[in-house]
């Protein structure tokens, strides 16, 4: 019950049917998925204040094989850092030190 | 006039270039510095790394870095040259002050929080050597305590 029915009723359509199933929902769900040690911002707990394009090794902790940009439920990163995160990812990439995609 | 700031710009050369031709774009980047009345602060020479991805023929290429604190027209014209330049694979100008500064200011507002904690435990403000083996022990005797 409290599983399901913990969202306010998701707007008409419904447009995510498979939020309930998913590992990585908040709290002590996601049964399904077993435990899930809690997530936290990385930068946030070692203080790192700034985010920079020439940390290669750094930044490739969030981008993985696909090289994709990890979202934020996957790295538990928290929103300010994500934007930061991000647009040092997006200059990395212009400048050849991380790849766009990877096949 | 107009504010001067700072900037970082990576450049990425031909992994075949020759170190005369590295010195040549370095001399050619501080002209068009000088005449803007801008100042090279560093420079780090990053050396061969391999690319990310093919760019063109290059799979590998000298990349450059230089800090610089110049007037905002300047970025223009500078960004101009290097565009034109063959010799540029790439390039990237960030401005990066106010980051800096918003790093400065939280680095600054930490230390004094650490330090003004300190002092309400009626330590010293500065952690003396000893005090990372005297800590953990007062840690653990309040949770024996708790």
């Amino acid at each position: 019950m409290s599983e399901t029915n913990d969202r306010p009723a998701g707007g008409p359509g419904g447009a995510r049917p498979a939020r309930a199933g998913r590992k990585d929902d908040k709290g002590p769900a996601g049964r399904r998925g077993g435990f899930r040690r809690r997530r936290v911002c990385k930068f946030c707990v070692e203080h790192i204040e700034q985010i920079s394009y020439k940390d290669v090794r750094m930044l490739s902790g969030f981008v993985p094989e696909r090289g994709k940009i990890q979202p934020r439920r996957i790295s538990g990163t928290c929103a300010a850092h994500q934007r930061k995160l991000q647009v040092a990812i997006k200059r990395a990439r212009q400048l050849a030190l991380i790849p766009y995609l990877t096949d | 006039m107009s504010a001067h700031r700072q900037y970082e710009l990576v450049y990425l050369l031909p992994a075949e270039s020759s170190e005369q031709d590295v010195a040549d774009l370095h001399t050619h980047i501080e002209q068009i510095l000088g005449r803007f009345s801008a100042v090279i602060d560093k420079t780090e020479a990053w050396g061969r790394r391999k690319l990310a991805y093919e760019i063109g023929p290059h799979k590998e290429a000298i990349y450059v870095l230089h800090q610089f604190t110049g007037p905002a027209d300047l970025i223009r014209e500078l960004d101009r040259r290097l565009k034109v330049n063959d010799k540029v694979i790439r390039h990237l100008v960030v401005r990066v002050d106010e980051e800096n500064r918003v790093a400065d200011r939280r680095r600054a507002e930490r230390t004094a929080h650490i330090r003004a904690r300190r002092v309400a435990r009626g330590l010293s403000p500065e952690p003396e050597p000893a005090a990372p083996e005297a800590a953990p022990v007062q840690d653990s005797m309040e949770e024996v305590e708790g």
